[in-house]
């Protein structure tokens, strides 16, 4: 539902402020992915160069395409603007149920999914700039941010592992040296990437390969730190992962509504399209919907019981006593209120969903914004097509990336504790001396 | 290794410059003008490099140490009547030699004030290669960028150093009121100021210069990514013990300087276009002789229990560790000589950390380079000569430093796999931290295993 005939292009001083359904009700989508079919909401961005850079990108998914184009016939009839709406909200509410029957799954298939979706999202973010880089002369690009990718998260993943699991895998013959020197292998495996750049190194290219070096990397850190955070959120309990993720989901499609019904004045020039009122009433939906469901989610043990392998039983533990955090405790009313009730059972929990809620709002859609804006800047309107009227993998998870970070730091901060368990497990790993020696020390401080 | 530069401007555009023009011939003719804007000052040993553009990037970079100019136009002055090649030579040799003593005596400084200057040579590489972002980019009309690097700078040295610091002292930090809750926040406000860098960074995107904004901000990160984490793995190695940090750094040192004499005196065969003085026989001849020296020296410092130490805060004394017992790495083992060599002597004597010296120097000889090749491509890449001007004969301080990056992130892995071991003493601390139901729960689990 956007516009980009060749005529316009040049005209860069198009005014964001157009009612979207004047100007471009007549046109029909062209370049990304030859249906009419919709994209996301940013639809005022400045138009295409006339060598767009994302032109070459997208021809992928062809089922997709083909149900689109059937799709389209169907709803050929409505106003192009509720075509997009509706087309926007099936897909919606398709996430939406393929997200709730992936946590039912468990905690290792949603750790599998987050890991395949970083992949997808790196995928799109490398072809983007091998596109807009023009990099075609040098077949080792793509070569290399893989492999990077790999190492990566070979490294990350691995570390992980042996943390929890370190005891369990130290038995097994074939894993056991994998453990030992598992940072050697991680860095040998980079450090020869690294002398493959060096060596991949041609003149008159410089520029542009260091330029993509960087970019690989800067996309690195930021896919593979926050999937990784995802991850040890999970394993801290599948709450930490539902929560964040619903609030963002949550404050995404409220800060739509409103925006749609009582939108007026523009937020920002990144996105023009968001407005203050979707904001704010965004951020105060979130709130009240945070508030609850945490309460809701905290009554189940299986969302709230961090992974531990339950030496015992030789399995994962599907019990656990919760952490005061999840405990319904007893709370005085503040004085104004207290005439209606003296005391409030709530989880403490819900107490801190409220800033967590607070962070989603507020700090959560300047991940949009970053990504907005590095659209504009590679001058293209999606990071892929993926998704019909959602755009790519990246557009749905950007805000996610900076919530799951925050809430790895919210986790070490104010809720996790040291494990009995793991200290357990540091104390066998200790060789036989150091072993008599912790146990000397610890008898010797419980004399005193 | 001709000391002058051909920057002659006619020649700029001509991109065909055959690279195996004996330097001595064309270029003793021509005077270096550009980068230092003293008259025949010395620069790095790639001199022959793709000319620099006719508006070249880097021109405006170089506006710093006076006084060193000043006194690289009086030796200049003293030396203008020897050959401009061993000028160079002799300059090179004696900012060598300053930047060596200068190192001996740091080291005989401790541990804590090596960490701090490390810290000082971190942030002058920051401003060397930012000054070089902010020059090529030509960001002048982006008054942020400069304000929001030096913060994400601020933001990850006052994570990552906290971080260490609290892995190492938080139990004493723990006692005093003020840094009590600095420490249990620590995650949260990093990230907090991370966040807030982030923000800004946002808010400070205009119009038309969002690819500009967006390449600097990665280039930002890229830099902070290389820098900080070096810099604190290096800090980080300090504290398993000085010799980690003396060592390595030794090696590349060596390196440096045996492969350049190999290449003075039978460099033939040129080993990579990136830089062109270097050459296979010396990059074999210092390795060798890497492998020789660090082998020696291992031996040498493996006596002195200052280096071998680790860092570690003495309740008792109140201070830090003078004393301890050695790993069994830096203890006199003997060996059995093997079968061919046994004519001559059945045992040998060594610390095991000497054979671990062979593996670290071949590291330092063979891929230790890579660095300095990284770095010549960027330059090449953004058209500079050299990060700066602030050693005369070298070069800026990311010239010196840009192999010991990556030796440092080996040193660190190499300790982590072959010579860290849990520490009694920070389990005990962990077990004290714990709440009393937990520390129960605890040595229930341990009297359960201890019995099987």
């Amino acid at each position: 539902m956007s516009s980009s005939t060749p005529s316009g292009i040049y005209h860069r001083n198009i005014e964001n402020e157009n009612n979207i359904n004047q100007s471009q009700l007549s046109k029909s989508e062209t370049s990304p992915t030859g249906a009419g079919a919709p994209t996301t909401e940013d639809d005022d961005m400045e138009p295409l160069p006339s060598q767009p850079s994302g032109a070459h990108m997208i021809v992928e998914e062809s089922t997709i395409q083909t149900f689109m184009q059937y799709f389209d016939r169907l709803l050929i009839g409505l106003n192009p603007r509720w075509r997009n709406w509706i087309i926007r909200g099936i897909f919606s509410w398709v996430m939406i149920l393929g997200f709730a029957k992936l946590v039912s799954m468990g905690p290792l298939v949603v750790s599998i999914v987050v890991l395949l979706i970083q992949i997808k999202c790196f995928q799109e973010i490398i072809n983007i700039g091998y596109v807009v880089y023009k990099s075609h002369n040098l077949p080792w690009f793509r070569t290399l941010s893989w492999y990077f990718l790999f190492t990566s998260n070979y490294w990350l993943y691995g570390e992980s592992l042996i943390n929890h699991f370190g005891f369990m895998m130290h038995k097994h013959n074939f894993l056991q040296p994998l453990v030992t020197y598992h940072r050697m292998i991680g860095f040998l495996l980079y450090t020869s990437g690294f002398v493959g750049f060096v060596l991949s190194l041609k003149k008159t290219y410089y520029l542009k390969q260091f330029t993509l070096f960087g970019y690989t990397h800067i996309t690195l850190m930021i896919l593979v730190t926050s999937s990784h955070q995802m991850i040890q959120n999970i394993c801290e309990g599948m709450i930490w992962f539902i929560f964040p993720v619903s609030l963002i989901i949550c404050n995404d499609i409220m800060a739509y509504m409103f925006g749609f019904f009582y939108g007026r004045t523009p937020l920002t020039k990144l996105s023009p399209k968001k407005t203050w009122e979707g904001f704010i009433g965004g951020g105060v939906s979130t709130l009240i919907f945070g508030f609850i469901v945490a309460g809701i989610l905290s009554h189940y043990q299986f969302l709230v019981c961090p992974l531990e392998y339950d030496d015992e039983r030789m399995s994962l533990a599907t019990s656990c006593i919760p952490i005061p955090l999840f405990q319904k405790t007893i709370y005085t009313m503040p004085k104004p209120f207290s005439f209606f009730k003296r005391t409030l059972e709530l989880y403490p929990f819900q107490l801190h969903s409220l800033i967590l809620s607070l962070f989603a709002s507020s700090i959560g859609p300047f991940g949009g914004f970053f990504a907005s804006g590095f659209k504009r800047a590679f001058r293209i309107k999606d990071f892929a097509a993926t998704i019909p009227g959602h755009g790519g993998f990246m557009d749905r998870f950007d805000c996610q990336i900076i919530m799951a970070l925050f809430t790895n730091v919210y986790i070490s901060t104010f809720a996790r504790v040291a494990s009995p368990n793991k200290l357990l497990q540091q104390v066998l790993a200790l060789t036989p001396e150091n072993r008599e020696e912790f146990l000397r020390l610890l008898r010797n401080h419980f004399k005193e």
